[in-house]
């Protein structure tokens, strides 16, 4: 019974990923268009394209290789599984114990290594440029994440995600100016990593200031709908994330009820909606920022997870 | 578990720390000046709590005066100076922020393992503070020392001031005539500083102090 | 016969191939008979590394009247050897299955065939080495066989000046062993490893003998800043032996120190470990950051193979600190991500440089600006090297992020270490090896991207055709072992706890009962890691999304020219370069720690000229430490050169005066 439970859930968490994953893209598309007077496509427009994409032939590059088409699948496989493995509405993830906090960031690194590798294979100056920044930004972004992995693992002695849930929605974590720096940098880590502003524009089409979109130009069809769905669920997992860190909860135990799951999804979509809507206020809100400004803002970032890490050995050794 | 009151005050005191390192991050002259408002901020909140927990009312003063001086007027002051001198708005640094910043994570794991042995016989509140204290104050001696312009250093030695004041309300043992001379004697300091930049604005054209070194023939 | 007989017998064969070379070298199918045989006795050797390792027992030891009178040559193989053994003979069976084909290309064999075999043979016996005087003497046989590779090709300037600066290194490297043996063996002067493990000593000289190991280990294995001779030594050599110096010469130098500082020291103070974690941090850090900006595809090699040796040593001295204070299970965590790491880097990084041969031999090119789609030409060959640079970059579910994760899990487990020091420190070194990793994506993105995708920049890589079989088998058997380690960690873990236990006295959890091939390292509440569900989730989902995609939604496919935004350009150069690739990277740190400048001529209009931008960087350890010490050593050195234009009277003088001196000195010491 619990088995079958578990793997239920699992399915479900599976699923929900998948589908919430591009309503959360229109929704912020349509809270940022709100916010600058515009009406906006509807929020059931990521649907929409991602369908189109995947009706439409693929126009591939003549010196394409192997790798250019295996790329989208494997990038779109690996960030669905660690999307997979992220708490969202329940705890009694199936297989929860697959991949720890670090595993998954690492997942998502292979995501991003052959999402770069296919950038560079049609061998476009465009596919370059978008590869060197996006490792660029991956090297920065990935120690200040580790950096607040420790400072989550020093909290709740886990890096286990389940583990980590479970011990932030009990009483026993105290006010900790830690977690607070720890939030700001995963937040910071989270829109680096989406290729969100200030750190890239997810909207441009100007050349020269673009990481991601250089880096899938030349993708079509249903290739470039495979990548839109990992990105979308890149974005969800980070929503996800911190919301099953720092927010958890409202999530179901592992082995309630029905009824609890229930709750548990709809405090999840509450949650995504809250962060999409706070990431388009603050999208709206700011200005990108030079590319070379982007090692500073995450360095920013990595000292603050260092930061936390030292206050906390600070407030532990007393 | 530790109480509540433990955990505002560790709040408020790695606040503290953490708007240190605000300040070295800025870029921006004004916006240097808003960080440093908030810091004062932090420090007023820091300094009531402790004035709450401890029931030590006189705290309640310094409290006071921090939000009064150092979160309005100091910087409003700045503010005007800025503005009235016209100077370049950006922070002229020495050293690049990024290997600031990292010597300023080493500063506080210095003071970290430096006060933490030392205060071993005090309560937890106060080793923290007296720890998170000395952090600030050498983070404001840091920025004194890799900045360029003397708005600048001006703020770095405020919050070194402030790193001095968050020491004492944790050790409990300032009284409050002395809080008032030293607000007081900051408060003076400002005048003079700001008496100062005008001075060199006019006799140099720039609030960069290498322009001092100059003057002294100590560059060619 | 014993193990050790038997694997004596297989040394003295391997040892027995260099006089065998002299006549076979130069006739047709001698290479490959030499190469074939080495490729045996290598794999012979690894089996009875990994038997030893399997099949409980206690350590054999043999005496043979060899060497010193008085001494004689002692013998020993135990758990930690058998291990280094079945290193060696993994990558030495590869490196010479590789051989047999590769060394076709070999232009001068009789400069390289006399030296391979005992070059092994050397390492082997540095294993087995009982005594002192036994790892001396096979540790600088095996320091000068592979100087004499390395200037196989004599005739290029840049090979003869790699084996000059290797040869003054490796000196300097053997002096700093000689010193901490002659500490070791202590007044007494027991030479004998039972002898060193059994005596005492005090704490001071306890890590003076750990820091004169890691300078002459580290020499050898590539530590910042005793790493200059590295990047310039191993792409020198032939591409097998470079995959044997990267790959498994400098575990052999890793083994040195593991088998002072574990086995043979006895306890050490938890303070020395701070200085090698930093050493070892530093190290990753600044290896491939000029891994990330350097344009020669061996040379990116061999300063990625600093980084591992960084990651490694870092592992090394966390296992020194849990050790010191007695947290032997954590100690051998610890220990266990070192030794996985060490067997991973060799399968990985002899992958790599085979690869890079392969490309070599088929274009005659190693600067990656002349290469490019490769992956049309040589697709078994870029096939394999995916597989290596997936592994190197630390990507789940390949055998190189095991490890890494397996060191990530000992760091998070430091807070419970009782000296506030380390407990600050180690989150910083961390965040280092963090960056480490990342960056050696990026570099390795790089380095695969420039090299075998986009489209070929020269004549020569356009006209590449695929390598023989040879050297594809022995690529792949590599990369199957990097996805073996990669997806059952959990069975690699349990064969090498016999020499983690040696070594640290403590042990892991069983992995092997575990569900699913997943890693426990600690208990299952704190972190798990299943690289066998990872791989088979993601190629189900990536196999049933195209699937379904193929099925449901739309399988039609044209070719067409690239878009490029409508600018497609199609000169290979107009692609991104090296240098190009790592400028964010150069930009954000390079300034300082690889000396990064960019220098742009700009004509003012009306100029015909063209403007240029030249971008360079250079190893700052080399431009502010060596460069000024010969500096100096030259300007001593000419000032000396007075002394040799003297009077009789004064060079009389002289020799009076340091006798004088001499004979002052002896009062002081008595």
């Amino acid at each position: 019974m619990e088995l079958i439970l578990g793997l239920l859930v699992q399915g479900g968490q599976m699923l929900v990923v998948l589908l919430l994953a591009p309503g959360l893209v229109g929704l912020v598309r349509k809270v940022r268009a709100r916010l600058t007077r515009r009406r906006g496509a509807p929020v059931l427009q990521p649907y929409r394209d991602l369908l189109r994409l995947m009706k439409k032939e693929v126009v591939l590059a003549e010196n394409a290789s192997w790798m250019f088409r295996v790329a989208p699948y494997t990038i779109f496989a690996a960030t669905w599984v660690a999307a997979a493995l992220v708490p969202t509405f329940a705890l009694g993830l199936q297989f929860s114990w697959t991949a720890d906090l670090i595993a998954i960031v690492a997942l998502l690194g292979s995501a991003r290594f052959f999402l770069a590798l296919a950038g560079m294979d049609v061998g476009t100056a465009f596919g370059g440029i978008g590869a060197s920044r996006e490792v660029m930004i991956g090297a920065f972004a990935e120690p200040a994440m580790l950096l607040t992995v420790f400072t989550l693992a020093l909290v709740a002695g886990s890096t286990q995600l389940s583990v980590v849930a479970a011990f932030m929605a009990s009483p026993a974590v105290g006010l900790r100016v830690s977690l607070g720096m720890a939030l700001v940098a995963l937040v910071i880590v989270a829109i680096a990593e989406n290729a969100r502003i200030p750190v890239d524009n997810p909207a441009t089409h100007l050349e020269l200031t673009m990481v991601h979109e250089a880096m899938v130009l030349e993708y079509s069809g249903r290739h470039l709908a495979m990548i839109e769905i990992a990105a979308a669920l890149k974005l969800l997992l980070y929503v996800a994330l911190i919301a099953c860190v720092f927010f958890p909860w409202g999530m179901a135990a592992a082995g309630s009820g029905v009824l609890a799951h229930l709750l548990g999804l709809a405090a999840f979509l509450l949650k995504l909606a809250a962060g999409g809507v706070l990431l388009a206020t603050f999208e709206t809100a700011i200005a990108k920022m030079r590319v070379f400004r982007v090692p500073d803002f995450l360095g920013a970032a990595l000292m603050l997870g260092l930061l936390g890490t030292l206050l906390l050995f600070v407030s532990r050794s007393l | 578990m530790v109480s509540l009151s433990y955990d505002i005050a560790h709040l408020l005191a790695g606040g503290l720390v953490l708007v240190s390192f605000m300040l070295l991050y800025q870029d921006r002259l004004y916006s240097l000046l808003n960080v440093f408002a908030l810091q004062a901020v932090v420090l007023a909140g820091a300094v009531a709590w402790q004035a709450h927990i401890q029931g030590a009312h006189h705290l309640y003063v310094t409290a006071a005066i921090a939000l009064a001086f150092k979160a309005v007027l100091v910087p409003w002051a700045l503010h005007r100076i800025v503005e009235r001198l016209g100077v370049h708005r950006e922070v002229e640094t020495v050293v690049r922020i990024g290997p600031t910043m990292l010597a300023g994570m080493g500063l506080v794991a210095l003071s970290v393992v430096l006060m933490l042995p030392l205060t071993a016989a005090e309560n937890p509140l106060a080793r923290e503070d007296l720890a998170f204290a000395l952090s600030v104050i050498l983070l404001g001696l840091l920025m004194m020392v890799t900045r360029r312009n003397a708005v600048s250093q001006v703020v770095g030695f405020m919050s070194l001031e402030n790193g001095l004041v968050l020491a004492a309300t944790g050790a409990r043992g300032m009284p409050l005539v002395v809080e008032i001379s030293v607000a007081f004697s900051v408060l003076i300091a400002l005048i003079v500083i700001g008496v100062f930049l005008f001075r060199i604005r006019e006799r140099f054209d720039t609030v960069d102090v290498a322009a001092l070194d100059e003057s002294r023939g100590e560059r060619p | 016969m014993t193990a050790l007989d038997a694997a004596l017998l297989l040394s003295g064969g391997l040892l027995a191939l260099g006089p065998a070379a002299l006549p076979l070298a130069r006739r047709p199918g001698g290479p490959a008979l030499l190469h074939g045989a080495a490729a045996t006795l290598s794999a012979a050797l690894a089996l009875l590394g990994l038997w030893a390792l399997v099949a409980p027992g206690a350590p054999v030891q043999a005496v043979l009247p060899l060497g010193l009178p008085w001494l004689g040559a002692h013998f020993r193989l135990d758990a930690l050897a058998a291990f280094f053994i079945l290193v060696l003979g993994a990558g030495g069976t590869a490196a010479s299955l590789y051989g047999i084909g590769y060394g076709r290309h070999l232009e001068a064999p009789g400069r390289v065939l006399p030296f391979y075999g005992p070059f092994l043979g050397a390492m082997a016996l540095v294993l087995f080495a009982d005594d002192a005087f036994t790892f001396l003497l096979s540790w600088e046989s095996m320091s000068l066989l592979s100087w004499a590779l390395v200037l196989a090709d004599h005739r290029n300037p840049e090979a003869r000046s790699a084996s000059y600066v290797y040869l003054l290194m490796a000196g300097i490297g053997t002096m700093a062993l000689l010193f901490a043996f002659g500490l070791l063996a202590g007044p007494g002067g027991g030479y004998a490893f039972a002898a060193i493990a059994a005596a005492e000593r005090g704490p001071g000289v306890t890590a003076a003998i750990l820091f004169l190991m890691l300078a002459g280990a580290g020499s050898k294995a590539g530590v910042f800043p005793l790493h200059v001779w590295l990047p310039l030594a191993h792409p020198a050599a032939p591409s097998h032996v470079s995959a044997l110096m990267s790959g498994v010469m400098t575990k052999i130098a890793l083994y040195g120190f593991i088998r002072v500082g574990f086995d043979l020291l006895g306890p050490v103070a938890w303070w020395a470990s701070p200085v090698v974690i930093v050493l070892g941090s530093t190290t990753a850090v600044m290896g491939i950051l000029l891994a990330n900006v350097d344009r020669d595809a061996k040379r990116i090699l061999a300063y990625s193979t600093i980084e591992n040796v960084g990651v490694i040593f870092a592992a090394l001295g966390l296992a020194l600190a849990f050790r010191a204070n007695g947290m032997t299970a954590l100690a051998a965590l610890a220990l266990t991500a070192a030794l996985f790491h060490i067997l991973n880097h060799m399968l990985f990084k002899s992958l790599l440089f085979m690869a890079a041969g392969a490309v070599l031999a088929a274009t005659g090119r190693r600067t990656l600006d002349a290469l490019g789609g490769l992956i049309h030409r040589m697709p078994a060959t870029a096939f394999l090297a995916l597989v290596g640079v997936t592994a190197i970059a630390a990507l789940p579910p390949l055998n190189g992020f095991a490890s890494e994760w397996l060191l990530f899990q000992g760091i998070l487990q430091s807070p419970g270490l009782p000296q506030p020091a380390l407990q600050l420190l180690l989150p910083g070194a961390g965040g280092m090896l963090a960056l480490a990793a990342a960056l050696a994506a990026a570099c390795f993105v790089r380095f695969y991207g420039i090299i075998f995708l986009g489209r070929p920049r020269s004549e020569a890589a356009a006209g590449a055709v695929e390598v023989d079989r040879w050297s594809l088998a022995a690529m792949a058997g590599l990369a199957l072992l990097c996805l073996f380690g990669g997806i059952l960690p959990g069975a690699v873990l349990d064969t090498l706890a016999p020499a983690v236990g040696l070594a640290t006295g403590g042990r892991i959890p069983p992995q092997l009962g575990n569900s699913w091939a997943t890693l426990v390292p600690v208990t299952a509440g704190q972190s798990s890691y299943s690289g066998l569900l990872v791989l088979a989730f993601i190629t189900f989902g990536a196999m049933t999304s195209a699937w379904l995609v193929h099925r449901l939604a739309s399988h039609r496919l044209r070719r067409g020219p690239a878009w490029d935004c409508g600018f497609p350009l199609t000169d290979g150069r107009s692609q991104y370069s090296a240098g190009g690739f790592s400028q964010p990277i150069r930009r954000a740190l390079g300034g300082t720690l690889v000396a990064a400048r960019e220098h742009v001529v700009m004509p003012p209009p009306g100029d015909m000229r063209p403007a240029r931008h030249a971008a360079e960087s250079g190893d700052v350890a080399w431009m502010r430490l060596y460069l000024p010490a010969a500096a100096a050593v030259g300007g001593l050195a000419t000032r000396l050169n007075t002394l040799q234009f003297l009077t009789i009277r004064r060079y009389l003088g002289l020799v009076f005066v340091s006798l004088i001196l001499l004979l002052v000195g002896l009062t002081q010491w008595n």
